[in-house]
């Protein structure tokens, strides 16, 4: 795939249809990907990416990008797709500047995963048969490949893609996924187990901001939390509050347009499960205002921006099962 | 540096009984930026507003906190004499002690800590209080009335009447709407054309009024006191001024044989018509569906016996744009479509009507001169079943919800005609209920059940048959007598539940104004403002805001005008300045807050910005209108970036009382 | 609050009332005279579609075991659609609160009109023995705003 997207983004590029493009560069390590942008055939020859690692969502660089002068080149895997629909409803990206060719997504790999499995020195990783052959500075080791799977890519929603101008490969379904096990798990716990998972889990935040950083949901001029106006903005967890505070309020903020691309979990550097804070609010939305996806186009409304009449009351909440 | 005046009102012991207002005072004496915190017995009397007013002066206050009874009693009082002294009025915050302290609770030791508390809260809200001043907005003096029925016409008259010019648009050829078509009207059973007629054409003889017929809006911009509105005037190929309503082109047009509209299809019109005799404004339209002329180029015949020369068709249709400073809606209502019922065979059974096509049958301008004729066979009915409730009060997709109101009366109404004119005729009402709540409908109703012999039975009729023989069977159970029925009926009339116009949707989209999940209009408040819709300076007459008969609809039609009329004659509106207001610097252009406004208060626009790299960017930020935004903050809370935020009730002001309450 | 051996404990509830219908629905209870306890603080707001979520994260915050929300009842809004927005954001907001083991019941909506000032004292008098029960507020408050 690699080939072919960097044999498209030349012939773009020399076509005169796209003045820049935006993929991945490997960084220190081999499943270090990162968002990059290239502006010459030469430069997408020697440092362009896209492996089993490359699983960053580029659709937040658009924000920016979009706003540049000439068009550029965006390569979204299905997940991203969503995002990028969400930012156009949003108005903050400008679709005419990009053009979009829609690839093949995950499952992608999670070198934490692999490390956990006391693997390290990565040089290299092929996916046979299911089976993950690592090449280590140790020698070679071997893994089952859906052990080393990203979480979000384990509950992956939806291989079919919103929006694209072209398509490499071939166009997927959407898919009926499990993604709201887990918090369904949670919520049959009593509220005293969901506390003590959580502050445990909470209190692992060491507020270096990246689930902010990399969601493409959080795209605000000024974050709340950088506003010294605001009455909220802090910038170390210096009480449990404060995490839970600025938990809360992000998913919250988010609420009704994150799109469930798992963006935040997988930066998340003390690996706390972030995710589910989101699934929660788009799990309760499905339940109590019906069936939302949010990105799935440019024009619905988002559930907080609309109402019923005969929507269910706040007390629901409390009406609910025992403690 | 701040400096504010606390005043502690005994309100005689009212306060003073359970709160210790002395040491109420002195505690509160102590919070930071208080320099002078008095009690006195009646703050609100004259010699108490003195005061706070001298004070004001003497200290050179920066805000004042008053400590007494509700604001919602008193925050006018105390703003006005603040403004007197010289502060701006929007600098007083009143903390709540008398009903939400002193009145509640027995213990002066903790009603006296929960008033300092209240207090406290107001002083740190009052240090965030930012000094508002009202604005302005202009009003233009004309109203637009969108609906030329009944209610328009009335709405259009009293405000005519009051001097303001208005303009009515009506989408068809004529004004007159459902009405006209009306044969008799409840209770009084006089001729509906002979009491609408006058006024139609007292409309068109005002000189306050223009009537834009056969025209529909089509934009709608600005806010209350200043809308721009696009008024699309349809091409009838005709030139309204030439034409003298003769009605020789309506006779010579060779194409004959198009359904006339008027008299619900059941005679013909020609191509190039006027929809009935007493249309006004009285000028022919040409169908373009129809007309040969138009559609093949050849024919000609109107133009060529045209004296004065007023076919034109080469006409197109023409964009007038007006400003208006009030806006009625007045768009009306039809009956539901009948598809759906089978069961009642109306698309199968010529002789199956609704009550509309009933008003038609029997008048003396419809279609058989008056005589109540069978539309299959032109015979004489002499067994008639009326079906009540046809699509009202229904739980199913197929019907409404609601109950239309009128039918009651209406088939009352045609019970009693039938009868009266056809004593031979034998009349069958099935209702589920009779309502007739109304002024002299009660007697209406029983006279003709006891004086005119009409067959009420409360039932459902569950399926109309036509048979060969030309008689129609309805099977229908009688609830009371709890037996099935079979009536061999010669017609069946159906009362077809009313809905909003459709046209009224896409309005409601451009008037940014509220609509129910029926598509009637929704007023500011159920009880207390009902003719005025949530959007300033959109107001409703008549049955776009829900079923109504004439009287109400003429109450309400006057009602409208009278609001359209309070707001013409102002040269300018005075606006709430507690409104929102958005920083732009971090507004993401996002339209969360546009999607939540209920007044449409919120656009976008692209505004260049110098950034602080030296760039210059466009970016797409929201824009309160404040003479349109009424203050709720529902935007507030949308906007994820805390950009959008509400004078007099701004976020950190309330994070200040939170944080002084749970201190 | 503080706990005090010989004293029950004294919960601190904030409540926020929309200016139009709770708010005189407030005043109503106290012009007839019906007691509610002190516990109760009002903060008065345009409507309660103004409250927004971190008014009530910074409550809990500063020290308070209990927050509610009352506005008019849907369909009777001053604004006529915000108690709709609130309606959907509390739900979100108060079942994430739910969900992260915080009580439940220390947080309520009720609709309360201007003529209801019998329901707002005994919707207050209510939440208060609720939070009562509940004891001081310690999954959700910050460390450092706790009375000595």
């Amino acid at each position: 795939m690699q080939e072919a997207m960097i044999n498209k983004a030349k012939q773009l590029l020399a076509d005169g249809i796209v003045d820049r493009v935006i993929g991945w560069k490997r960084g220190e390590f081999v499943y270090d990907i990162t968002p990059a942008i290239f502006e010459t055939a030469e430069e997408l020859e020697k440092d362009f990416v896209y492996d089993d690692f490359t699983a960053a969502n580029v659709s937040k660089y658009l924000v920016k990008e979009s706003k540049k002068e000439g068009k550029i080149l965006a390569f979204l895997k299905p997940c991203d797709t969503y995002s990028f629909n969400q930012l156009i409803k949003e108005h903050r990206v400008v679709r005419e500047n990009v053009y979009i060719v829609g690839i093949p997504g995950g499952p992608k790999l999670d070198a934490e995963k692999i490390k956990e499995k006391g693997i390290t020195g990565i040089l290299s990783v092929k996916n046979e048969n299911y089976t993950l052959k690592i090449e280590t500075v140790y020698g070679e080791e071997t893994m089952p490949f859906y052990e080393a799977v990203l979480d979000k890519c384990a509950s992956c929603k939806s291989k079919k893609h919103m929006i694209y101008d072209e398509l490499l490969g071939e166009e997927g379904d959407v898919l009926d996924s499990n993604r709201f096990d887990m918090v369904e798990k949670l919520e049959n716990m009593t509220a005293q187990e969901r506390y003590d998972f959580w502050r445990e889990q909470l209190s692992k935040c060491i507020r270096c901001n990246a689930c902010r950083n990399v969601c493409p949901a959080c795209t605000c001029e000024k974050c709340v939390f950088d506003n010294p106006d605001s009455g909220i903005e802090n910038k170390a967890p210096a009480d449990s509050f404060e995490e839970n505070m600025f938990h809360i309020i992000r998913a919250f903020h988010v609420a009704g347009r994150c799109t469930d691309c798992g963006e935040c979990s997988r930066v998340c550097p003390q690996n706390i499960p972030l995710h589910l804070l989101n699934r929660k609010f788009i799990k309760d939305i499905n339940t109590f205002y019906g069936e939302y996806q949010a990105g799935e186009d440019t024009t619905s409304r988002a559930p907080l921006n609309e109402y019923k009449q005969s929507d269910c009351e706040a007390n629901i909440v409390h009406e609910r099962g025992a403690e | 540096m701040q400096r504010i005046g606390v005043f502690v009102c005994h309100c005689g012991t009212n306060i003073a009984a359970t709160v210790d207002v002395k040491a109420v005072a002195e505690a509160l004496g102590h919070e930071p930026g208080v320099i002078v915190s008095q009690d006195y017995q009646y703050m609100c009397s004259e010699s108490g507003q003195n005061l706070v007013k001298n004070a004001i002066k003497e200290h050179n206050l920066t805000g004042v906190v008053v400590c007494s009874c509700s604001p919602r009693m008193h925050e006018n009082t105390f703003r006005k004499a603040a403004a007197s002294a010289g502060l701006n009025p929007y600098l007083v915050e009143i903390a709540n002690i008398r009903e939400q302290c002193s009145w509640i609770h027995k213990d002066i030791a903790s009603a006296t800590e929960k008033a300092i508390i209240l207090g406290k809260a107001a002083v740190a809200k009052v240090h965030l209080n930012a000094p508002l001043t009202a604005g302005e907005s202009p009003v233009v003096k004309r109203a637009l009335v969108i609906g030329g029925g009944i209610a328009g016409i009335q709405t259009a008259l009293d405000i005519a009447e009051a001097g303001f010019d208005v303009d009515i648009v009506e989408k068809q050829p004529t004004i007159g709407g459902k009405m006209a078509q009306i044969d008799k009207t409840f209770p009084t059973l006089d001729c509906a054309a002979c009491i609408l007629t006058p006024k139609m054409v007292e409309a068109s003889q005002n000189e306050h009024i223009t009537i834009h017929s056969y025209s529909e809006v089509s934009d709608v911009k600005g806010f209350v006191g200043n809308f721009t509105v696009t008024i699309k005037k349809k091409a009838r190929f005709v030139d309204e001024t030439k034409c003298t309503g003769c009605g020789l082109c309506t006779e010579k047009c060779p194409m004959n044989k198009v359904p006339n509209e008027f008299n619900m299809g059941f005679d013909n019109r020609s191509a190039v018509y006027i929809p009935f005799a007493q249309a006004v404004p009285k000028v022919a339209t040409i169908d373009p569906n129809y007309c040969m002329m138009l559609k093949t180029g050849k024919c000609g015949v109107c133009s060529k016996v045209c004296s004065v020369g007023a076919i034109d068709y080469k006409q197109e249709d023409k964009l007038i744009e007006q400003k208006y400073g009030a806006i009625v809606v007045a768009t009306g209502f039809n009956p539901i479509n009948l598809d759906k019922y089978d069961e009642f065979a109306y698309n199968q059974c010529p002789d199956v009507v609704t009550s509309l096509e009933l008003e038609r049958l029997m008048n003396a301008a419809g279609p058989n001169g008056g005589t109540l004729l069978r539309p299959s066979d032109k015979t004489h009915p002499h067994k008639i079943v009326f079906v009540q409730c046809v699509g009202s009060r229904c739980d199913d997709s197929k019907g409404k919800p609601y109950c239309s109101k009128i039918c009651c009366m209406y088939t009352a109404k045609h019970a009693m005609l039938i009868r009266e004119k056809y004593p031979d005729t034998e009349v069958y009402v099935f209702y589920i209920d009779v309502r007739t709540p109304g002024k002299n409908f009660d007697e209406f109703y029983r006279r003709a059940v006891e004086q005119y012999n009409v067959h009420y039975i409360k039932g459902m009729v569950g399926k109309v048959t036509p048979r060969s023989d030309g008689k129609i069977d309805v099977q229908a159970s009688d609830l009371l007598a709890n037996e099935q029925l079979h009536i061999d009926a010669d017609m069946v009339v159906l009362a077809a539940a009313i809905e909003p116009d459709k046209t009224a949707r896409p309005l409601a989209t451009m008037l940014t104004t509220q609509m129910d999940t029926n598509d009637f209009f929704t007023e500011a408040h159920p009880k207390l403002r009902p003719v005025e819709s949530a959007t300033a300076g959109i107001f409703l007459s008549g049955a776009c805001q829900g079923p109504k008969d004439i009287p109400e609809t003429v109450a309400q039609a006057s009602a409208a005008a009278a609001k359209a009329i309070g707001l013409l004659v102002k040269n300018s509106i005075t606006c709430n300045p507690c409104v929102a207001h958005s920083d732009e610097l971090m507004c993401n252009g996002c339209s969360s807050c546009e999607k939540v406004c209920p007044y449409g208060a919120i656009t976008y626009i692209d505004k260049e910005f110098k950034m602080p790299d030296r760039t210059v960017a466009i970016r797409r930020v929201a824009s309160v209108n404040p003479a349109v935004c009424q203050g709720c903050g529902a935007c507030t809370v949308a906007c994820p970036s805390g950009a959008m935020d509400l004078n007099g009730f701004s976020n950190s002001q309330i994070i200040a009382e939170v944080d002084a309450i749970c201190k | 609050m503080q706990v005090n051996e010989n004293k029950e404990f004294q919960p601190l509830i904030v409540a926020f009332c929309c200016n139009w219908c709770s708010y005189a629905g407030a005043d109503l209870a106290g012009t007839n005279r019906l007691n509610y306890p002190d516990n109760i603080k009002i903060i008065r707001v345009p409507c309660s579609c103004r409250v927004n979520p971190m008014f009530i994260l910074r409550a809990f915050q500063r020290g308070a075991d209990g927050v509610i929300l009352c506005g008019c009842h849907p369909g009777d809004c001053h604004y006529t659609s915000g108690n709709y927005f609130t309606r959907r954001r509390m739900t979100l907001l108060f079942s994430m609160l739910d969900f992260l083991g915080i009580e439940r019941d220390r947080t309520r909506v009720e609709w309360v009109s201007a003529a209801e000032g019998a329901k707002f004292a005994a919707t207050m008098n209510e939440f208060t023995e609720a939070v009562k029960k509940l004891g001081p507020n310690r999954r959700l408050e910050d460390l450092r705003c706790r009375k000595q």
